[in-house]
């Protein structure tokens, strides 16, 4: 079992396979279940995930009235003009804000790591999909290959809000998915791995900080930023560079961020955006309280 | 490691918006069910750190009455669970504590009707998943993600020989075991993981060894 990602990564170029394959082979260890069988599993999380930004895009609204609709004014911008950060960059970005209004809605979606950052990993996924035509398999492979490296954020630092702050949460989804963006695009694993860092690098110290304790603002949009970072990340070490920081030392300067941030800022919404005044009015205005 | 399989980091599928506030509380108040053993009549819901602060937004309130009426993470009637649980005339009490625990995301479960009632303590750690540290007074680390039994017996020698003996007996491979007692000597709890379910007739024989009071099953 990998327990970082400078073995996931040793696992793969030993092997001459592919990090999905390496999370793939593990788990088959680890449930004792057949390839199959987790293969298809995967699959039902992917059949989640297309309907989540299916439904985000054909607009949806919490019932809060915070956030939704954003998903369809960028499509619809994109069919009017040519976006300045490209119809790639601009697909992912309302592919990602079309699952968190999903979830803030309280419809269904598949968490990634978390259900805050549930947008990043399909954003990439289904952005990229429409430039490198994957197979099915190679669809499945990318969510594969983007919990093995949440895997190994899980267990050596932290992928909850509450815990590490935003940086644990969209950061690491983030990062998941411009290492899958990796291997989907034909990148090494060493190549994921660099992806990973510069991605993870660029969000921390990010924190955990919803108005009104709903996961909406800055929720929505900060999976926008995490969507599109994962693909200049993934273009950036498929370019060849590289972080100079070892993404295991990343990760584990993260988890040390996390526990030296302030309670303030790790989802207790008593800090940040949701104690600003327009933040503070809106959740008296939701809640109908003075807090 | 906490996180071992994949789909722990990928999954879970749930009702939105927050994995850990909702999904992962959902996990605490099912296990809270699976432990009594059927519906409860009564429910004192104890919330603590970013629970305390924010539920009403994540809507950890109708998580963990969801999780009481067995619900899954993804059954669409979780954002109804309070209206339900009041028609099935089910009491339910939310109390937000200011005192600073161990985990930021923690709930006190206390549930019962007039045959009995249990107390546990339970965290969300994040992406959904959640782990009970402390039932009835005993400290303990459950996950509920495999077939568990919980043991409470006597803290005499030989009633864990006794446990591990029928299951050995039986077939039955231990994945994980813990022993917790509150005082020397009184009654102590066995939480044991299994890589085989845990059929009745093996619950009933294990009762009937001595210094066994009481066993009940976790997870199917």
């Amino acid at each position: 079992m990998f327990r970082n990602v400078r073995e996931l990564v040793d696992i793969a170029e030993r092997k001459q396979i592919s990090i999905s394959e390496v999370m793939i082979q593990q788990e088959m260890e680890v449930s004792g279940l057949a390839r199959e069988k987790i293969m298809m599993q995967m699959e039902d999380n992917l059949r989640v995930m297309e309907k989540a930004v299916e439904d985000g895009l054909k607009g949806v609204q919490s019932r809060s009235g915070l956030t939704g609709g954003d998903a369809v004014l960028i499509q619809n911008y994109m069919k009017e003009k040519e976006p300045l950060s490209g119809n790639l960059v601009m697909d992912a970005v309302s592919k990602a804000v079309a699952t968190n209004e999903v979830n803030a809605a309280m419809g269904i979606i598949c968490a990634t790591p978390t259900a805050g950052s549930a947008g990043c990993v399909p954003g990439a996924l289904f952005a990229v999909k429409e430039k490198l035509n994957p197979s099915r398999e190679q669809m499945i492979r990318f969510l594969f290959t983007a919990g093995a490296f949440g895997q190994v954020v899980a267990n050596n630092a932290s992928i909850s809000g509450a815990a590490g702050g935003c940086q644990a949460e969209v950061g690491s989804a983030a990062g998941m998915a411009a290492a899958a963006v990796v291997e989907m695009a034909g990148g090494t694993p060493q190549q994921s791995a660099e992806a990973m860092a510069i991605t993870l690098k660029n969000t921390l110290g990010l924190v955990c900080d919803p108005v009104a304790g709903l996961v909406e603002v800055p929720c929505v949009k900060r999976n926008a930023m995490g969507a599109s970072q994962a693909i200049v990340s993934a273009d950036m070490a498929l370019a060849g560079v590289t972080s100079r920081i070892p993404c295991d030392e990343v990760i584990d300067a993260m988890f040390k961020i996390g526990q030296s941030m302030p309670s303030a800022l790790k989802e207790t919404a008593l800090g940040g955006l949701a104690a600003t005044p327009t933040g503070k009015s809106l959740a008296e205005m939701i809640y109908g309280i003075t807090k | 490691m906490k996180y071992r399989s994949v789909f722990d980091i990928i999954g879970p599928i749930m009702v939105g918006p927050s994995s850990s506030h909702t999904a992962g509380a959902l996990r605490i108040g099912r296990m809270a069910r699976k432990l009594l053993g059927r519906e409860p009549k009564w429910a004192s819901v104890h919330l603590y750190g970013s629970f305390a602060n924010t539920y009403k937004g994540h809507g950890t309130d109708v998580a963990i009455i969801g999780g009481l009426l067995d619900f899954d993470t993804f059954d669409t009637r979780l954002s109804d669970s309070i209206t339900i649980a009041k028609e099935r005339g089910i009491d339910i009490q939310f109390m937000e504590e200011n005192a600073i625990v161990d985990h930021p995301n923690t709930a006190r479960i206390v549930i019962g009707d007039e045959n009995g009632q249990l107390e546990l303590v339970g965290i969300s750690i994040g992406g959904g998943k959640a782990e009970i540290t402390e039932l009835n007074g005993f400290d303990l680390n459950l996950s509920g993600e495999y077939p568990a039994i919980l043991v409470l017996h006597n803290d005499r020698y030989g009633a864990i020989a006794s446990v591990t003996h029928v299951l050995a007996q039986n077939r039955i491979n231990i994945g994980r075991m813990e022993v917790s007692r509150r005082e020397l000597g009184k009654e102590a709890l066995m939480v044991i993981e299994t890589d085989e379910v845990i059929d009745h007739s093996i619950m009933t024989q294990l009762e009937k060894e001595d210094n066994i009071l009481q066993v009940v099953k976790v997870a199917d």
